[in-house]
């Protein structure tokens, strides 16, 4: 594996997001130019005058990467290097409340960017804060759990189904834990002219409290109970799902974190946890995901 | 040759001229004619260029700091809100030292709403960075486009360019102007060839975080760029004259100032209206002239200092206010005179707001009210032209 992700960036111990980085480079290769927002991954890799990157990269502002990549994108294009790739690599904060305007403008006008996020659920860089991706009744800091509280009031926002609605021809979710599943998304992405989305779960140690040396487990976990579908949307209908041999119960993902210890202690917990488990159930039928 | 066009006509075939790689804008009234004829000159083959409709101002600016830091001539044009909504990319394009080049169609902030011309806009972005240019008429509008690109190019600068040019009464007027000429464009401006950019084949880093030990340099350094652009504007301007035989002054321009008692400092359209009234005041025997800021950023003080330390008093007529203290290019121009012994004093006047005419009749109140404040200032800043009944 080629690494163009330099070791050395600041990054918590336990982070899924240099690996998904990588990762993705890897299946990039060299000939690519990356647009990053703000966030925590802008944050630990290019501490001036350091830089993990090892390709041509971006940051401009919080909200605006997709806009910077479609002009990236253009300017390529005019200079007859069209073989270069365009990415975005980008948290679920940037990607899913304050950029979601500048990915509409780049997905109407069907620049052949691909955007990634690495989907780590609320606002880490800022200290954990609720952002439209945070799912439904977890614990941050601006929905925290308490006494009339079961955290987040509301559904994670349904982001892969927006891009799908743009008709972006080619739109996937993707775990850290499955390298090899994501890795064929992003080759895929790449080889389809035009926009394409691709939602990474990378969880955080510090904003769903877990041990550090259970990042890819709790990614599988994840996938395993069917909270985090694996599915790819080509042209608009859904194509390869990844099948769950043994569906895991929500309770063992929620337990292992501390952002849902609220869900285990609190009177009324027991009934939050079914509405989870339903959900599940409901990803489960809707993807085709068991056999 | 001379052809009767629209401002906005003779803008947009100005920016062709300069041949961008990339253009990306929004539309915003009054702006729009210009982004129109950019689009019908692409529609016709004439204009060869990546055009992007995009979003919003925030995407227009957003794509084109992509688009620059590839190496792309970049042009934008906006005004007023869509300037407001840009206002964080701003900062950022240039303290990216993107050379990024916009038309502003100055135009009034709301609320209340208000579509007319006033300069509050771009004023009010007076600090991000930005060289600002504002036009007299629509020729210079026109001239000072090819000349924001060289200015905003050239490897010692490398900064972002506003031409200001008032809404409606340049954008939409209908004018004898000399259209430029493309290959004289191309003998003046030679093609972008930035140091850095961002390619594949020798990766870069562009917008790196800085912490304190660094940021402080870094804005220094930006800050130095916008002195040194101080000599650029002028070679720009003279450059320009040796092949266009079409000059405006430099950082700043005179009208009938030698010996002048009062003059009137301002920027804009509205300095074609007060040589009209210096004309007929001079034929009463009034020693009054005009001092324009061509330049607004960097501000020329070194150059305003000379040109108005003999007058009897100065007066600043502008369209914008600072609310809370006075206006801007007033506070500006006291502040850079303060050190200096034997200045003029000087009055101001926050003119022509939203699209209100400031005619001849208020100029000559200006030139009076001057008068009496040589001898002792009794109003130091105010609103022309103020209906007291309605407040």
């Amino acid at each position: 594996m080629q690494n163009l992700f330099a070791p050395g960036h600041r990054a918590c111990a336990g982070c899924a997001m240099p690996t998904t980085v990588k990762l993705i480079l890897d299946a990039a290769g060299p000939n690519t130019v990356v647009a990053s927002p703000t966030g925590c991954l802008e944050v630990v890799s290019t501490p001036y005058p350091e830089s993990a990157w090892e390709v041509a990269w971006i940051h401009s502002l919080f909200e605006n990467a997709a806009a910077v990549a479609s002009g990236v994108e253009a300017a390529l294009k005019r200079f007859g290097k069209k073989d270069t790739n365009v990415l975005v690599i980008g948290g679920d904060g940037s990607t899913f409340d304050i950029g979601m305007g500048c990915i509409s403008g780049m997905f109407d006008r069907g620049h052949n960017v691909k955007y990634i996020c690495y989907d780590n659920e609320a606002y880490m860089n800022t200290g954990v804060q609720r952002s439209s991706s945070t799912p439904y009744f977890t614990h941050t800091t601006t929905t925290p759990a308490g006494k009339v509280s079961f955290g987040n009031p509301r559904p994670k926002k349904d982001m892969p189904a927006i891009a799908v609605a743009h008709r972006v021809p080619y739109v996937a979710t993707a775990s850290v834990a499955y390298p090899v599943d994501l890795r064929r998304k992003v080759k895929r992405a790449l080889a389809i002219p035009g926009p394409a989305y691709i939602q990474v779960n990378a969880p955080c140690i510090t904003g769903w409290t877990f041990e550090a040396g259970n990042t890819i487990e709790l990614s599988r976990l994840v996938v395993e109970t069917c909270l985090w579908p694996l599915y790819e949307y080509v042209d608009g209908k859904l194509g390869e799902v990844k099948k769950i041999r043994s569906k895991k119960p929500v309770e063992e993902y929620l337990k292992a974190q501390g952002r849902y210890r609220h869900l285990f202690r609190k009177e009324g917990g027991a009934e939050i946890i079914k509405q989870i488990q339903a959900m599940a159930d409901a990803n489960a039928v809707k993807y085709g995901l068991l056999d | 040759m001379m052809k009767v066009v629209e401002g906005s006509h003779a803008v947009a075939h100005a920016v062709m001229c300069c041949a961008p790689d990339v253009i990306s804008a929004y539309p915003i009234t009054p702006q729009t004619h210009i982004v129109e004829h950019l689009s019908q000159f692409v529609a016709d083959g004439k204009l060869d260029t990546e055009f992007l409709t995009v979003d919003s101002e925030f995407s227009a600016l957003s794509s084109l700091v992509g688009s620059s830091a590839v190496g792309a001539r970049s042009y934008s044009s906006t005004t007023s809100q869509g300037l407001a909504l840009m206002w964080e990319v701003l900062y950022n394009a240039s303290g990216m030292r993107l050379p990024i080049v916009m038309t502003v169609a100055n135009r009034a902030l709301g609320a209340p709403l208000n579509i007319w011309n006033d300069q509050q806009d771009s004023v009010g972005a007076r600090d991000s960075g930005w060289i600002q240019l504002y036009a007299e008429n629509v020729q210079e509008a026109v001239d000072m486009t090819p000349q924001a690109f060289k200015i905003s190019e050239d490897p010692d600068i490398l900064l972002p360019s506003m031409v200001c040019m008032d809404g409606f009464i340049l954008t939409h007027v209908y004018e004898p102007v000399e259209l430029l000429d493309k290959e004289m464009v191309s003998k003046y401006l030679p093609p972008y060839r930035p140091g850095v950019v961002l390619d594949p084949s020798k990766p870069k880093t562009f917008g790196a975080f800085v912490d304190p030990s660094m940021y402080t340099e870094i804005r220094a350094m930006q800050f130095r760029a916008h002195e040194q652009a101080k000599k650029k504007i002028e070679e720009a301007a003279r450059e320009f004259a040796e092949l266009s035989g079409r000059y405006y002054g430099g950082l700043i321009d005179t009208y009938q100032a030698d010996g002048a008692e009062v003059l009137i400092v301002t920027m804009g359209s509205v300095v074609g209206t007060i040589k009209d009234v210096i004309d007929e005041l001079r034929e009463e025997g009034n020693k009054v002239g005009l001092v324009k800021v061509r330049s607004y950023r960097p501000f020329p003080i070194e150059a305003l200092r000379a040109a108005l330390k003999d007058a009897d008093v100065v007066a600043v007529v502008e369209k914008d206010v600072t609310i809370g203290t006075q206006a801007a290019l007033l506070t500006d121009l006291k502040g850079g005179l303060y050190n200096y012994r034997d200045m003029p004093p000087i009055i101001g006047f926050s003119a022509g707001l939203g699209g209100r005419d400031i005619t001849t009749r208020e100029i000559r109140k200006i030139v009076d009210l001057a008068r009496s404040a040589k001898d002792g200032i009794e109003t130091e800043y105010g609103f022309l032209d103020l209906k007291e009944e309605l407040l």
